[in-house]
């Protein structure tokens, strides 16, 4: 008895030690070959296999339809995913540490760069199956934006902010209205004013102007956050979604309650890939430079951060103009990925998905967010083929990962990019 | 000036359903210094409920089995569903808001939204997503009053309300479970250690506003017959910012601020075109709170308040 607990135990440590040595690198690299071997061999196996076509969400959909493929459907899953990604990652260990040593020791954009580089194509070449895997992709990218913006203001400023599909809603209309009055023929602007090729040039513009419209709606929320917070800051932010819903729904220049369509089609996945970066790296700056410090002090006790001369004010400001930038660029892509907006999107339903991501990864942590936000978003689609249950196990995994983890799955950790990508020799792992 | 009045009573009959609500709301924060998100939700499961055991007595009724007049299946449907409404507050709390009463605030409010949501979601997968209309039990008649037309089923309705108002008043007010439960908002860390079960008093301010959410669900039946699983969601936000307005945890202040967010929203909607009801009615209780901004019965804003 001892001794089979100790064999199990050895197995388990063996393969961890397997592949100790791997860096991520190493795993982005086998990430391409599995996708690669999709993309050649996909369709075949899946034929082989009798699956109806390429498992799009990694087989859920398929398992969750038709419970007798679940078999075929976990082969193809092994044979294209779990045994490239794992081969390749640990045969390339090596030669994959050596290329992350000679990285790191450029300055830290470089090494970056490349991982970002490497990730995009596995999500371009993964994506590239299906259409369904390119809207999925992106509306997950749009909600890490999300979630991470929410963060800001929920997680470390410790505030209930209820507004951020108001500020969402700005965000989309401003850069609607932007690409479709300067790039598109439309029935409520008529013809474009610039010529449509420059569109993808100028639609971060468009984006930026969303969200500045989101930013200056915030200071409506800002300033009454001076004088109060907690409960009645949740309502002043609720009622401020709700004003923003009916003004838009009263608005007929932009289209009413009918909604807005037609955008030209300029949120592509690297565009929407890019954005996503570059908002999870400034927001991570943000959070980790003096103002984010000052964030989380106006959260634990804001009359000591007021005597420890932090400047309170210029801080929730600072705060909510940041975050509600961020969820208008957000917004913005948004509306331009689904290529079609009406106010009813922007309402208490996003709003109970958006604070569900962040406060199911976990508050106060970039990381949390993100995996809060791909947990949740991809969860939905893969339990999309059981309905309506899909509407009570998602809210009974949030309960319980509120009842054992209040403050959600990964909560105040920083995220350290340089201890990520560094290679993993024995030596740095055994520290 | 008649139009006027006839308004006054369209907007006591509304106010009244968003009074009954936030009082659930007010009570629950003023013990707990937790919001029931999934409040609005036990003011829809209420109404179904109502729907079930009205249908239920009528159809006994009807088949000669027992012989109720219409005003006591009104009665006994109103007393029974406050009954099992108030079971289902008190498994909320139990399931959703007890295992996390030492944990951050906002963790139990999403807890109470997941509960909403899940309750909206059963609902549907038990009862399909027709609408369900509720049993005709009162005949209507319309009073004149000098022109003001007052049908009997808005006089029930905003008797009743009160009614209830004023028996929670007194149960608050006198009775030995309200002064524990007033105790208990007092000073939250004290009071248990002088022997008041907190527990007991947490599920019962639950089971008390789940039972007064259920009344306003069946009078909201009454009045408009047509039951949906959502319709909970807007009264239910619509009811948490008139608890607010009226000043957290208290009970005079919720009653009042739902019927002031009823007069507001019938006479926004009388004046101006009714698509900018929601637009007039937020931007007023925006203005509130900017320049009151702890409500019309709340404590001053300190930093120190526990978030």
């Amino acid at each position: 008895m001892q001794t089979s607990h100790g064999q199990k135990r050895s197995l388990r440590q063996r393969v961890g030690a397997c592949f100790a040595t791997v860096p991520l690198l190493g795993w982005l690299i086998g990430m391409l070959a599995a996708v690669f071997l999709e993309q050649y061999i996909g369709d075949a196996l899946a034929e082989g296999l009798g699956l109806p076509k390429i498992p799009v969400l990694f087989g859920c959909l398929i398992m969750l339809k038709y419970p007798l493929l679940i078999p075929s459907t976990l082969a193809y899953l092994v044979t294209i995913y779990v045994i490239p990604i794992c081969l390749v990652a640990r045969v390339l260990a090596a030669p994959a540490n050596a290329l992350a040593g000679a990285l790191v020791r450029l300055p830290v954009v470089a090494p970056t760069v490349a991982h970002l580089a490497l990730l995009y194509l596995v999500l371009y070449w993964w994506s590239d199956i299906s259409a369904y895997r390119v809207l999925t992709l992106k509306l997950t990218m749009i909600a890490i934006m999300m979630t991470l913006s929410l963060n800001v203001i929920n997680g470390y400023m410790g505030e209930f902010s209820c507004s951020h599909p108001g500020f969402m809603a700005l965000g989309a209309y401003g850069a609607s209205v932007f690409t479709l009055v300067f790039f598109a023929r439309d029935k409520l602007f008529g013809a474009p004013w610039l010529p449509p090729e420059l569109g993808p040039f100028l639609f971060p513009v468009g984006l930026v102007f969303g969200g500045l419209l989101a930013a200056v709606g915030a200071l409506v929320i800002a300033v009454p956050s001076f004088r109060t917070r907690g409960d009645y800051l949740a309502i002043i932010s609720l009622a401020f979604m709700f004003i923003v819903k009916s003004v838009i729904e009263n608005l007929e220049l932009v289209g009413g309650p009918r909604g807005m369509g037609s955008q030209p089609n300029l949120a592509s996945l690297a565009t929407v890939f890019c954005w996503m970066v570059m908002c999870v790296w400034v927001i991570n700056n943000f959070v980790r430079s003096t103002m984010g410090k000052a964030l989380n002090a106006v959260r634990d006790d804001e009359m000591a951060a007021d005597a420890m001369t932090v400047n309170t004010r210029k801080t929730k400001i600072v705060a909510f103009l940041f975050a509600a930038f961020w969820a208008g660029v957000a917004g913005g892509l948004f509306a331009h990925v689904l290529r079609y907006v009406n106010p009813g999107s922007f309402s208490i339903q996003k709003l109970a998905e958006v604070l569900a991501m962040v406060y199911f990864g976990g508050l106060n942590s970039v990381v949390g967010s993100i995996v809060g936000a791909v947990s949740l978003n991809l969860l939905g689609e893969a339990l999309r083929p059981l309905e309506l249950f899909k509407w009570i196990i998602i809210p009974l995994l949030l309960i319980l990962v509120m009842i054992f983890r209040p403050t959600g799955l990964i909560a105040f950790r920083e995220f350290d990019v340089a201890k990520l990508i560094r290679p993993k020799t024995k030596k740095s792992s055994e520290v | 000036m008649v139009f006027f009045f006839q308004n006054i009573i369209n907007a006591l009959q509304w106010g009244s359903f968003y009074a009954l609500i936030a009082l659930g709301y007010s009570m629950v924060y003023s013990i707990l210094m937790l919001f029931n998100f999934a409040h609005g939700d036990i003011f829809m499961v209420g109404a179904y409920i109502g729907f079930g055991v009205a249908t239920g007595l009528t159809a006994l009724s009807s088949m000669g089995m027992i012989i109720l007049p219409n005003w006591l299946i009104l009665v006994l449907t109103l007393l029974i569903t406050m009954f099992l409404t108030s079971f289902v507050g008190m498994l909320v709390e139990r399931i959703g808001y007890r295992p996390l009463r030492d944990a951050p605030r906002a963790s139990a409010a999403i807890t109470g939204l997941m509960i909403g949501i899940i309750l909206e979601t059963g609902n549907l997968a038990i009862l399909g997503a027709k609408r369900v209309s509720f049993p005709p039990l009162i005949t209507s008649h319309t009073y004149n009053f000098g022109g003001v037309f007052i049908t009997n089923k808005k006089m029930i309705i905003v008797f009743v309300s009160l009614a209830l108002m004023l028996a929670l008043h007194q149960f608050v007010q006198r009775s030995k479970w309200g002064m524990a439960m007033r105790a208990m908002a007092f000073d939250y860390v004290a009071v248990p250690l002088m022997g008041v079960p907190i527990n007991t008093i947490a599920a019962m301010t639950f089971g008390i506003g789940s039972a007064l959410a259920a009344a306003a669900g069946i009078l909201f039946g009454i009045a408009y017959p047509v039951l949906d699983p959502y319709m909970g969601v807007l009264f239910g936000w619509k009811a948490f910012v008139a608890a607010i307005l009226g000043g957290r945890g208290s009970i005079m202040g919720a009653t009042l601020a739902g019927f002031l967010l009823g007069f507001i929203e019938i006479f926004v909607a009388m004046i101006f075109p009714s698509t900018l009801r929601d637009l007039i009615a937020y931007s007023i209780v925006l203005l509130i709170l900017v320049f009151r901004p702890h409500g019309f019965f709340g404590e001053a804003y300190s930093a120190k308040l526990r978030l």
